[in-house]
């Protein structure tokens, strides 16, 4: 994206590039504003030959008779006021019309970013920071489209520029084209501001991003930089950033400092330039006096077109670069695809058979080698590994976050490849091991905008004993939670994310250690729950778990060590059959004696 | 106690800077940016100097049309030569002011705006904890970078401008004035409705511009929702609802701006409206003067002309007042975070620095209500002797988290005092105290980088090999050797690319490392399997000898292996003492909690 080779001569025409397709996307607007434009255009015209009708009919004549009729001050009026208020519906016509498009263009592509974002799988996510994510959205989405404001304006003044030259040739060809000889300079001069400021604008661009991404990680993070008193060095860290976009920013500001009185005064020049040629023609006799005035003058009214054509170019290295940066996000490609399989319209459990399973994050070091599995419908599985031996990453293929490199996960007889979209979440749910919650209501939180009566929700929550914390929010499942669910201590978080599984009654319940927040006793009733009430017991159940409760409730116990299922049986058989599992599992009844003892000694 | 608990001032809500009027807005930002006072004479001057030059090729023009050209011997080449290279001059002067105002705009406000940016965001860390969640990540995040850079926009282009503006505005009425006061006060009632309507238009702009920046905070946050949550999203196929939530919030966005624009487009249009009234007055009481007075066609006609270089900078101005109220409310948003008061008290240099060694803990009647809220902690009373380790168990919701906080200081108790060594924390200087007392809260927050990296936020110079010695010291330099690339592991955002186990180890790594003389354990191992578990127990046993430990874990081994253990149940303390004793205590809240832990690890 930063390949500035390819951008420099052709940001122009990618500018015009990225513009009509504004302009195919909101033809309408587009033709009101540029409507309302090329209305102002003709009216600031006008107005001047209305001043020169005004002194030409009525001021000069009154003087000389000294005489007036009321008429014609009243025509002066009318005329005078008639171009100001059509001039004002111009006016309104273009920045209204040029605002509104460039609004909805922003909402158009912001529309498609973020249906990106949904639709893009989760390995990609990991790949690009929050914070680039939010100024892809935002800030490039905004400047991509910033050339639409000024381009109204632009075309109309290009309109009143033809009508200008096409009368200068009238006037006197040499003289005009002297004159429009500025625009080859109008050129030069602009390709040359593209080539210097468009690798400045793409760095400022990306400098955003990088702000962004830094100030978005160290507030998510604050909890943290507070604990350990880090303030200073994060403060460092995004200062460091924060001047180096300033830098970038001054030397684009110089470009733009040389750039913009240049073309400022470019048509200036070119007057003096006629001027200079057209006394000359006078004195030689070659032209008169009257067509050096009209060309001199025709060549003042071109100069504010140039100027707002030159905010229009000025524009564009920054355009170009936001649309580049959206545009990639854009073309993303590698969303899940979906197959046309349904499953079967049932209530009773799911059968999953996972058949050597391989997945790796990086190739040199596999995770998953040749795994199988299979939870029977109805039945409970409790999985058991130790820290980092792929439990998560095995749920998350459960539910289909990630494809698997090798081997399959079916659903009752089905790939999981194969099924359509929407089919897996309706009967397959996860509660992940770090509790989410949105931004949202505890009811919005729980049916996630199903639409389920209060019965069931209440239901769920006192399945995972969320009822009795939730009647005590002051409005009750309509209490907002805060983002990310800041105002519930960890366990009620967890609770509230167990509930959102239950409600949605899956056929298949998968577990990932949802419970480690909770106190032993409040477990040992959610888990009593759900040994009777996964909706008459019929679900199907994968639970990741360390807890001797939570395994002994299992019909059968996986254990998982380096990658592959190596243990399975009743909880009894494996302590039985592995050393590694007891050790595993049995931690804390090896120890708890000789600590008591230590901790009664000192204390009374 | 019996006095009533004052209105909670550990949550004062972030300011929105909405209340900032637009004066104080620009004082303010002066005040927090000096930068942009520098030199500010002397842009000014180029400012005037280059604004100029919009004059120089008409008054040049005229000059040679009427001397050069219809110089009453016929045209004088010299004549227009000499005007000629005179205006070019001119021209290449106030070009260069203009190159040399630009610059200089740009760097004093772009150094002013980066200055406040990295205030603005130190400040934010500097803000208490509940302070910070009042305001949504995504919308803090936008309030340091795009509104900042919306800012930047105006301090360029606006500011000096309007002043530049308003200068020609008044040199053009002395003038008029000089001319004629009776058509100087006819131009000047023709833009009265205007000047009048400003503060109007002013007021609905500035509304309308606030609706737009916290249109923009909701629109961040919810992009943010499948950016951040986008597991939760995916595995339950909610990709619908919230791409819908986005939808709504872009459709707001790009209301409120519309919104905003018709009354950008409104004020705009009306001083067309008066420029030509304005016009037409001046010609038809210029021509009723005339029969009364001293007037002349010619002076009529110069006014006008005079009238058009009063109407030019007139609209120019009312155009950045317009434009101005964006960037205001996009400062006063800035500026609010800096006025919002870190109103946990700073001691700053006279507060007391901890000594190391070993630290005693005092809670004095610490009652403490989280904003809006019921009572959480009610009149905790307890001390911690220096030296022993406490485990502090509950149910969940009961305040264990709540406790920690108050003790790190991450909040202060509406009631009450927590005291370290006998010092009210309030009064410990911020550094000493974070030096001495580390948490690792119970969610574990990692920095996109590497596990060295994350690490060092404990210790900033830590070598590797200190590194290494700390994990052996902790008993996981297993792990940290199991691991391909070792310390130079990347951890993922938020350290997502880290099983969650894996994460805590991190944390505890880096809280290690920190070496406090309190430490407070927060489920800083809930989601370790149970023999690294144990295992870090036992680690932990022998590091903290010579400090103070506070471990708060629904895992009842670490309460067994505590000192002493604190039972908190619906925010009071009701048993404290060693496990041994509060075991036997039947009937008690301690006694069930351990009864179910029992039953859940030895179900076989
Ligand atoms: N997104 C990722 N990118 C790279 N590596 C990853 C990613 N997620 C997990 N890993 C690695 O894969 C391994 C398994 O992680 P996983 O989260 O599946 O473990 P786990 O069994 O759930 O552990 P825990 O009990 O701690 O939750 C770990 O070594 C982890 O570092
Ligand atoms: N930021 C907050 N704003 C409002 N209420 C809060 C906030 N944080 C916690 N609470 C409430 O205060 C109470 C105590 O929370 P706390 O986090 O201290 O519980 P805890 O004992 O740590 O529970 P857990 O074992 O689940 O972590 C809970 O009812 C919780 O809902
Ligand atoms: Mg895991
Ligand atoms: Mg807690």
């Amino acid at each position: 994206m930063t390949d500035d080779a390819d951008s420099k001569g052709t940001t122009t025409a990618d500018g015009f590039r990225v513009l009509w397709v504004g302009v195919k996307r909101e033809p309408r607007v587009f033709i009101v504003a540029t409507l309302g434009a090329v209305l102002f255009g003709v009216l600031t015209v006008a107005d001047a030959w209305v001043l020169g009708w005004s002194t030409q009919h009525v001021l000069i004549p009154a003087f000389d008779t000294g005489e007036i009729g009321t008429d014609l001050l009243v025509w002066v009026f009318v005329l005078f006021m008639s171009v100001a208020i059509l001039r004002a519906i111009g006016i309104v016509a273009r920045r209204l019309g040029g605002g509104i498009m460039y609004y909805r263009m922003q909402s158009h592509t912001r529309r498609g970013v973020t249906r990106q974002y949904l639709a893009l799988p989760m390995e990609w996510h990991q790949r690009h920071p929050t914070g680039q994510l939010l100024s892809n959205a935002y800030s490039d989405v905004e400047a991509a489209w910033s050339p639409i404001m000024p381009l109204p304006m632009a075309l109309g003044t290009v309109v009143m520029m033809v009508v200008a030259v096409a009368q200068m040739f009238v006037a006197d060809v040499v003289m005009a084209i002297v004159g429009l000889l500025v625009f080859p300079a109008v050129v030069v001069a602009n390709l040359l501001y593209q080539r210097y400021a468009s690798p400045l604008m793409t760095r400022a661009q990306g400098l955003r991003a990088e702000v962004s991404e830094i100030a978005h990680e160290s507030f998510d993070g604050a909890m943290v930089v507070k604990t350990l008193g880090r303030e200073v060095e994060e403060t460092d860290r995004f200062r460091a950033k924060a001047q180096e976009l300033r830098d970038v920013n001054i030397r684009a500001g110089r470009i733009r400092a040389v750039f913009d009185p240049a073309l400022a005064s470019l048509p200036g020049l070119g007057v003096l330039v006629v001027l200079a040629v057209g006394v000359s023609r006078v004195s030689s006799g070659a032209t008169s006096a009257g067509d050096v005035v009209t060309i001199a003058y025709l060549l003042t009214i071109v100069s504010f077109p140039i100027r707002a054509i030159g905010w229009l170019l000025g524009e564009f290295p920054r355009s170009v670069v936001g649309y580049r940066r959206a545009k990639a996000v854009l073309d993303a490609t590698g969303a899940m695809s979906f197959g046309p399989d349904e499953l079967p319209r049932t209530d009773a459990g799911a059968l999953l058979q996972v058949e050597d399973l391989h997945y790796s994050y990086d190739p040199d070091n596999p995770l998953l080698r040749g795994l199988d599995l299979e939870v029977k419908p109805g039945r409970t599985v409790a999985l058991v590994g130790a820290t980092a031996s792929g439990k998560s990453t095995l749920t998350s293929l459960l539910s289909r976050l990630v494809d698997p490199d090798a081997g399959a996960i079916r659903l009752d007889g089905r790939d999981l490849r194969t099924l359509r979209k929407g089919e897996l979440p309706r009967d397959v749910a996860l509660v992940p091991q770090t509790a989410f919650m949105f931004d949202d209501t505890v009811r919005g939180n729980v049916t996630l905008g199903a639409d389920v009566p209060d019965e069931e929700v209440w239901s769920a929550l006192r399945t995972s004993q969320a009822d009795g914390f939730v009647a005590a929010l002051p409005d009750g499942l309509d209490t907002k939670l805060g983002e990310r669910g800041t105002s519930l201590s960890g366990g009620q978080r967890q609770r509230l994310s167990l509930a959102r599984a239950l409600v949605r009654r899956p056929r298949l319940l998968i577990l990932d250690d949802a419970t480690s927040a909770v106190d032993p006793e409040v477990e040992a009733r959610i888990l009593a729950s759900l040994r009777d009430d996964v909706h008459g017991a019929a679900a199907s159940l994968l639970v990741v778990a360390y807890r001797k409760a939570t395994i002994s409730l299992a019909d059968e116990v996986a254990h998982l060590e380096g990658g592959r299922i190596v243990g399975r049986g009743t909880h009894a058989e494996l302590l039985e059959s592995s050393p590694a599992y007891a050790h595993l599992v049995n931690a804390y009844e090896v120890d708890p004696e000789g600590s008591s003892v230590d901790a009664g000694r000192d204390n009374a | 106690m019996s006095t009533t608990a004052p209105a909670a001032t550990a949550g004062t809500k972030m300011d929105s800077g909405e209340d900032i009027g637009a004066i104080a807005t620009i004082r303010l930002g002066m005040k927090y940016s000096p930068e942009l006072r520098e030199g500010i004479g002397l842009t000014m001057l180029f400012a005037i100097i280059s604004s100029c030059g919009q004059i120089v090729v008409p008054i040049a023009v005229q000059q040679t049309l009427d001397r050069g050209l219809n110089a009453p011997g016929g045209p004088r080449l010299d004549y227009v030569a000499w005007m000629g290279v005179l205006a070019a001059v001119a021209i290449g002067l106030t070009s260069w002011a203009s190159y040399a105002m630009t610059t200089r705009l740009f760097t004093t406000s772009e150094h002013g705006l980066a200055t406040l940016r990295t205030k603005a965001f130190r400040h934010v860390h500097d803000l208490p904890l509940l302070t910070q969640n009042t305001e949504r990540r995504g919308a803090l995040v936008s309030r340091v970078t795009t509104d900042v850079d919306q800012v930047s926009q105006f301090l360029v282009f606006g500011g000096l401008i309007f002043v530049v503006s308003i200068g020609q505005m008044l040199v053009a009425t002395v003038l008029m004035l000089v001319y004629s006061w009776e058509l100087a006060a006819v131009v000047w009632l023709a833009f009265l409705p205007l000047f009048l309507s400003i503060r109007w238009f002013q007021k609905k702009l500035s509304a309308a511009y606030t609706v737009v920046r916290h249109q923009v905070g909701v629109l961040l946050g919810a992009i943010s929702e499948p950016v951040v949550g986008a597991a939760v999203v995916r595995s339950y196929g909610v990709e619908d609802r919230t791409q819908a939530r986005i939808d709504t919030a872009i459709q707001d966005w790009q209301n409120a701006y519309t919104h905003a624009q018709t009354y950008t487009v409104t004020s705009f249009s009306l001083g067309g409206l008066s420029a030509g009234l304005a016009n037409a007055g001046v010609i038809i009481i210029g021509v009723l003067l005339g029969f009364t007075g001293d007037m002349t066609p010619g002076k009529v006609l110069a006014f006008a002309f005079l009238v058009s270089l009063f109407v030019g900078p007139v609209q120019m101005g009312t155009q950045i007042l317009t434009d101005a109220q964006n960037a205001i409310s996009s400062w006063r948003r800035v500026l609010g975070i800096l006025e919002t008061p870190a109103d946990l008290i700073d001691p700053g240099p006279d507060g007391e620095v901890l000594p190391r060694g070993p630290i005693d803990v005092r809670f004095a009647d610490v009652t403490f209500n989280y904003p809006d809220g019921p009572p959480v902690l009610r009149e905790v009373d307890l001390a911690i002797d220096a030296g022993t380790r406490v485990a502090i168990v509950g149910e969940t919701g009961s305040g264990k988290s709540t406790f920690a906080k108050l003790l790190t200081r991450l909040m202060d108790p509406v009631d009450g005092a927590v005291l370290l060594d006998g010092v009210d924390v309030r009064r410990i200087e911020p550094r000493s105290l974070r030096r001495s007392v580390v948490l690792v809260p119970q969610e574990g927050f990692l920095f996109d980088d590497t596990i060295a990296a994350n690490v060092r936020y404990g210790r900033l110079e830590a070598s590797e090999a200190e590194i290494r010695e700390s994990a052996t010291q902790l008993g996981i330099d297993d792990w940290l050797d199991g691991l391909p690339r070792g310390l130079h592991t990347q951890v993922g955002q938020r350290g997502e690319s880290m099983s969650a186990g894996e994460r805590q180890l991190v944390a505890l790594l880096r809280a290690h490392l920190a070496d406090p003389d309190l430490l407070v354990l927060d489920e800083a191992t809930s989601a370790v399997d149970p023999a690294l578990e144990m295992q870090i127990g036992r680690a932990l046993e022998r590091l903290m000898q010579s400090r103070t430990s506070v471990t708060i874990a629904h895992r009842l081994s670490t309460a067994e292996g505590a000192d002493e253990v604190i039972v908190v149940d619906k925010g009071r303390v009701v048993q404290r003492g060693p496990h041994s004793v509060l075991v036997t205590q039947e009937g008690s809240v301690y006694a069930g909690l351990h009864a179910s832990w029992i039953a859940q690890h030895s179900q076989v």
